[in-house]
């Protein structure tokens, strides 16, 4: 089990210089205990793995020079160990020579070879990543961000994609609602701001894909109606609010269109409509049953919806064109709140079974299906933007899990959530 | 107006009768017969009135099939609405807190529906009838418990003024 996910691991990094790096030391340290008499193979793959704690990333994260130096590293260090992916040692602030270069010596006694540490100068910080080992750095780098949580965030990604060679998502955020508010935090839940106060309820919160806005659904004038909000002007405009239901706003992948559910003329159909409103919306199903929950396909070739017309609540997908919609999930008596990765390959989704709510994904393609949580009640999952981790409402907190099951935190939340959206890169 | 109220009390009686049947209990204090005689009964906008104490019709989990129970209930309020064709209703369906909330909207939107579908069935124009759904947004009874979860499923035929 850990030595799959550890090649999956090395997979991620791709065509890194730190994947090379570590594949090329891995290789010396087998050299090295071939040497020192009769190990078999599978002695050196436990010799390797306890190393660390089985297949995550070590690090050793030294408090920041400078103020909020330790607040700093303490940061990037919950970052990091929130990914799943990293096994963080924290030590003080290092000594560095006039040269600039840091006590090797001392560094090689942290117990992992890759150190990250640094210094703050006003909203800047310079950091490095080196290796002990090499004795060199694998990254130095100045990043300014007048936020500090912020900047740490940031300085967080850069040691997450050199290490894993993947994007990281630390300076993203994610919106939620809550039974009359909509607030959109970081992605550590901190940092939280109250977007819309209202005297009803709100759900559904859907980010455009430039992070710029929120569309929405506010209970205010006594039924769903639809609104986008700009996030740094707070204007808000109603983009749909047509006779009956207005609800589940989706963004299609270029920013023009939503896709909703309304009830205008049946009892609920998937429209697109224009995202700066309008009054023609296009229907894209056209069935008497429930259609609702649509999300598209990330190259927007269509979307998935969840609709109840095979006689339970089930995902299905269809073109934008309409025309015949196919089924897609088929384990659990009720199957709702579909997304897909960013990467257009799995399908997420909350699964009742056994009268339980749980998390369950889906290959697309693949047919490989699995639950990654155990419920009681996890509903209104989302990808993260780089699709390692998927957000969800559980029993009316935050939380995430790993795409590939290894790991679950819960996320600091106000209220009673009941619906949840990871936000998009931005920068 | 003096035609409404002679509309109303033309029914009054009949829906004192079939309010009578219904399941859901009177409030006693009001005294149906008494406020009939006064001619406020059928009037939705007086609390007293059976128009405006019976309005809830209930619903089994995941189910949005008007029992046979609440005939009566539907009966006396599509009565009122097919005599008073100006009067225009907001039906307002509601579901238990679980699962998705959109799912659960879609679901109070088929309850308010079905509820719409048997008011025009009986002569109620359907552009007198507007139907939405709160989903589980808008609980009645909170907790956890089956008891709780019962009084949500729910579908309100609320009077516009």
């Amino acid at each position: 089990m850990t030595a799959t996910l550890d090649n999956r691991g090395m997979r991620n990094t791709g065509q890194g210089r730190f994947a090379f790096m570590h594949r090329f030391f891995l290789f010396l340290a087998f050299v090295f205990f071939l040497q020192l008499g009769n190990f078999t193979q599978a002695q050196v793959q436990v010799a390797l793995q306890g190393s660390g704690t089985s297949n995550k990333f070590p690090v050793v994260i030294a408090d920041f020079a400078g103020p909020n130096g330790k607040e700093m590293a303490d940061i990037i260090s919950a970052d990091l160990i929130r990914s799943g992916q990293f096994e963080v040692t924290r030590t003080q602030a290092l000594t560095i020579d006039s040269n600039g270069t840091p006590n090797w010596a001392a560094l090689s006694n942290l117990g992992a070879t890759t150190v990250a540490y640094g210094s703050i100068s006003g909203s800047t910080a310079n950091f490095q990543l080196t290796d002990t080992a090499l004795k060199a750095p694998l990254e130095a780098k100045n990043i300014t961000e007048p936020q500090m949580r912020r900047l740490a965030h940031k300085v967080a990604d850069a040691i997450y994609e050199k290490m894993t060679g993947v994007r990281g998502i630390f300076a993203t955020r994610v919106a939620y609602a809550t039974g009359q508010q909509l607030v959109v935090a970081d992605a550590d839940g901190e940092n939280r701001k109250i977007i819309v106060n209202s005297p009803s309820s709100i759900i559904s919160p859907a980010w455009s894909p430039d992070g710029s806005k929120l569309a929405y659904v506010s209970f205010e004038t006594g039924k769903p109606v639809v609104y986008v909000q700009n996030l740094s002007t707070g204007s808000r405009q109603v983009v749909a609010n047509f006779k009956g239901n207005n609800s589940a706003p989706a963004w299609s992948p270029d920013g023009s269109q939503l896709a909703v559910a309304l009830s205008m003329n049946a009892l609920s159909n998937i429209y697109q409509i224009s995202a700066t409103g309008g009054s023609n919306p296009r229907r894209i199903t056209d069935s008497a049953e429930i259609d609702t929950e649509p999300f598209y396909f990330p190259n927007g070739s269509g979307i998935i919806f969840t609709s109840d017309r095979g006689g339970s609540a089930q995902i299905y997908r269809t073109g934008l064109g309409g025309g015949s919609a196919s089924r897609i999930t088929f384990n659990g008596s009720q199957n709702v709140s579909g997304k897909i990765s960013p990467d257009g390959t799995k399908l997420v989704y909350s699964s009742l079974r056994g009268g339980s709510y749980s998390i369950a994904q889906q290959g697309l393609g693949s047919g490989s299906d699995k639950t990654l949580t155990s419920g009681p009640n996890d509903l209104s999952p989302s990808f993260a933007p780089n699709g390692m981790q998927i957000l969800y409402v559980s029993s009316g907190g935050l939380s995430i899990v790993n795409t590939d099951g290894s790991f679950q935190a819960s996320i600091p939340s106000v209220g009673n959530v009941s619906s949840a959206a990871w936000g998009p890169f931005t920068d | 107006m003096s035609s409404r109220i002679a509309k109303t009390l033309a029914i009054a009686a009949i829906a004192a009768s079939l309010a009578a049947c219904s399941s859901t209990p009177l409030d006693g204090s009001a005294g149906a017969g008494d406020t009939s005689a006064s001619g406020a009964a059928m009037d939705p906008f007086n609390p007293n009135s059976p128009l405006a104490q019976q309005r809830s019709v209930y619903f089994a989990f995941d189910s949005y099939a008007v029992e046979p129970q609440y005939q009566p209930l539907v009966q006396m309020h599509a009565q009122y609405l097919a005599a008073n064709s100006q009067q225009r209703v907001r039906i307002e369906g509601n579901t238990d807190a679980r699962g998705s909330a959109e799912y659960n909207l879609a679901l109070g939107q088929r309850r308010s529906v079905a509820v719409g579908n048997q008011l025009v069935q009986q002569g109620v124009n359907g552009s007198q009838i507007e139907a939405v759904s709160f989903g589980k947004e808008r609980p009645k009874a909170s907790g956890n418990t089956e008891a709780a979860y019962a009084e949500n499923r729910r579908a309100d035929i609320n009077y516009l003024r």
